[in-house]
């Protein structure tokens, strides 16, 4: 032990990667365990247990400095967050990582598109999906910005939180409906991603992460102190259910969902009602990804992550490419927002901390930064992951930190790790046909 | 278009880093259908030139002119998208997309019509990337990695390729092949190629003209067989880089 070999990492990486992990398990055990949310009448309250996340974040520290000083101290074991972007070289091209993809895609959205029939779906089933939906689309919208284009996006949250807001405010001042205000919503936050944008046009990497965050923040801070306008800490109250071509979610009504079907009155036909337009939204989100990622912009994307030099050296305006990126991540945050506002029907800046933002940002990560396919897993695994150990209370998120440190040591790069390419050759002839047609666009 | 004008010309170029300065008052001209190459040391300014040319950094005083346009204050992806192409020093190829993905991104901001047949062009050029078509750039060898820049950079149509030393870290034989790619690119394509190089012996054999930098200065020119003969060359690029 006390002789040093060449091969084992010097103590002050083992000792820096451990508090990578520390902070990891900051990021995650902040929301779940640090602010409890208790249920109060016609909102929600907090309850803040910052002690316990002191003793996890502690724990984890520890954990992993002592197994980096035993069992992994030989090992060439990656550091955890060390150059997310750098994925030069590696193994060659996993063929079996495209066909598992290509099997469960379509059983996955089977399964999601039953899930409300299926017997196993309660009340619970069914709020637990919507969550689960929710941070699957976030996570997605996000993958834009972070997984394609390489922006390191700190603030994402700052999206989700001007779209609820844009959705709260037009329909308690003017009286707007969910589906008018859902695209103002989208196009006003892509709005605000391009005013994000330009300043950070320069910035890569850190930098780029610290200016995002303080965006984010700033967005937050403005909501909470913006008194007359958002109601400040007491947030926006009264926000509408969505409507079924005007059919209401109501027991009593004019035009109301139940009376129209014949049906009698159930609570869950809002909650499945709800379900079906998250899903939407979510395929929509990954139906466009994978378009824009065949055409010339979404390829810019990829290049940019890979070299912005190179890009400029092709033609690309890396201006533009950068701004569509942020204000397309931006759009789908924007409408996740509007969809949490319905959903919740109250909202207020406690919901749109920098928590939400590494939350979202975890599962990109974990997933994999690209795939779509990884960030439905690392959604489920880790919303599902949260509820499944919520008797063990303060334990869950030790346990949940251990099982996130030990991904990214088992897959540093994420669970699905490799990059489909968007040409293959079989389809080559296809799709340099459909390429002559949309290049131009 | 007047024959006798050159595709590009350097006039007076002073291009500075910060306070910097990195390019003393250039003249260069580039003739169609000529290889030219440019030598010189470690640090004298090479890349800096060929980099203001594709204005990045733009240069602060002189004039930079493609085919009869000013480009010297116009953004990068406006010049790149000129017919004027670059394989920049250290090829610079997308390591997690493949050598197919990568050729198309060259072709990707201009018309795409004609993209199978420059692909095939490519792949005839450089047989290896047809076999590794649907590798990722990042695991070929430095010599395949090389070849993708030069076809990344061809399926743009250019008229005009500028090349920052490809043979840079390259065996021997590999540097054969892909000046051999240059030369025939040239001979049967009629292709103009500025070509920076630390190799001189082979880069002035292969090029109809050469110019020598040092310090940011041009301090010879004249054809490449001329330049090679002469003593302060062969004393300064030569000695020992024979290979
Ligand atoms: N981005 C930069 N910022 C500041 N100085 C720079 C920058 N790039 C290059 N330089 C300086 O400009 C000078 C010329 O560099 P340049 O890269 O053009 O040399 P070169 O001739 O291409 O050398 P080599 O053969 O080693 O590639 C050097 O002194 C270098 O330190
Ligand atoms: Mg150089």
């Amino acid at each position: 032990m006390a002789t040093t070999s060449p091969s084992r990492r010097p103590a002050a990486e083992l000792v820096k990667d451990a508090a990578y992990s520390a902070l990891i398990a900051l990021a995650l055990a902040a929301p779940i365990i640090g602010l409890q949310t208790v249920t109060a009448r016609g909102g929600l309250g907090l309850n803040a247990r910052w002690d316990d996340v002191f003793l996890i974040v502690l724990a984890v520290f520890a954990g992993r400095l002592l197994l980096n000083f035993t069992i992994w101290r030989h090992q060439g074991a990656r550091p955890i967050g060390q150059k997310w972007f750098q994925r030069a070289g590696g193994r060659p091209f996993a063929r079996h990582g495209h066909t598992l993809s290509k099997i469960i895609g379509p059983l996955a959205l089977a399964v999601a598109l039953l899930l409300p029939a299926l017997p196993f779906s309660d009340r619970y089933v069914m709020d637990l999906s919507i969550m689960v939906l929710t941070y699957i689309m976030l996570g997605w919208g996000l993958n834009i910005v972070v997984g394609l284009a390489g922006l390191l996006d700190l603030g994402y949250v700052a999206f989700y939180a001007i779209g609820a807001y844009s959705f709260a405010l037009l329909a308690t001042h003017f009286d707007l409906g969910f589906w008018i205000c859902l695209p103002l919503a989208g196009i006003l936050a892509a709005f605000w991603g391009v005013i994000l944008g330009f300043p950070v046009l320069r910035l890569r990497g850190d930098y780029l992460a610290i200016v995002t965050l303080a965006f984010g923040e700033i967005i937050r801070v403005v909501l909470l102190n913006w008194y007359e306008f958002t109601g400040g800490p007491n947030g926006i109250l009264g926000i509408p259910d969505p409507t079924l071509f005007g059919l209401e979610f109501a027991r009593r009504g004019d035009n109301t969902f139940h009376e129209f079907f014949g049906l009698s009155y159930s609570s869950m036909h809002k909650i499945i009602f709800l379900y079906y337009i998250i899903l939407c939204l979510a395929l929509i989100t990954n139906f466009v990804t994978l378009r824009l990622r065949r055409l010339p912009v979404g390829r810019a994307w990829e290049a940019l992550r890979e070299d912005e030099i190179a890009c400029r050296s092709l033609g690309i305006n890396t201006t533009n490419t950068k701004l569509t990126a942020f204000a397309i991540g931006a759009m789908f945050g924007g409408f996740a927002g509007s969809f949490f506002a319905t959903r919740q029907g109250f909202i207020s800046p406690e919901s749109f901390t920098f928590i939400e933002s590494a939350l979202i940002l975890a599962i990109v990560v974990l997933g994999g930064l690209g795939s779509q396919v990884g960030v439905v897993i690392a959604a489920i695994v880790m919303m599902g992951g949260f509820e499944y150990f919520r008797e063990f209370e303060q334990y869950r998120m030790l346990i949940f930190g251990l099982a996130m440190v030990f991904i990214m040591v088992w897959r540093p790069r994420g669970l699905i790790s490799t990059r489909s390419p968007s040409v293959i050759l079989k389809e080559r002839k296809a799709i340099g046909a459909d390429l002559v047609g949309q290049g131009h666009g | 278009m007047n024959a006798a004008s050159p595709l590009l010309s350097v006039r007076g170029v002073e291009t500075y880093y910060g306070n910097i300065i990195a390019l003393r008052g250039v003249d260069l001209d580039v003739h169609v259908g000529e290889i030219v190459t440019l030598i010189g040391a470690n640090g004298a300014g090479k890349s800096t030139l060929m980099m203001t040319i594709c204005g990045s950094p733009q240069a602060r005083t002189g004039s930079v002119t493609f085919d009869g346009t000013d480009i010297t204050r116009m953004p990068t992806h406006e010049i790149m998208r000129m017919a004027i192409a670059q394989s920049p020093e250290g090829r610079r190829i997308f390591p997690r997309m493949t050598v197919l993905e990568n050729l198309q991104m060259g072709a990707g901001v201009t018309d795409l019509s004609h993209f199978d047949e420059d692909l095939q062009k490519v792949y005839e050029l450089f047989p290896v990337l047809k076999a590794r078509r649907n590798q990722r750039g990042g695991t070929l060898s430095g010599g395949e990695q090389q070849m993708l820049a030069i076809g990344r950079a061809l399926m743009s149509r250019p008229r005009l390729l500028l090349l920052d030393e490809p043979s840079l870290g390259l065996a021997p034989l590999v540097v054969k092949q892909i000046f051999a790619a240059i030369a025939e690119l040239n001979r049967t394509e009629g292709l103009t190629v500025f070509l920076v190089e630390q190799n001189a012996f082979h880069a002035l054999k292969l090029a109809h003209r050469g110019y020598v930098m040092v310090n940011g200065s041009i301090t010879m020119n004249g054809t490449g067989a001329e330049l090679l003969a002469r003593e302060e060359v062969r004393a300064a690029y030569l000695e020992g880089g024979r290979h």
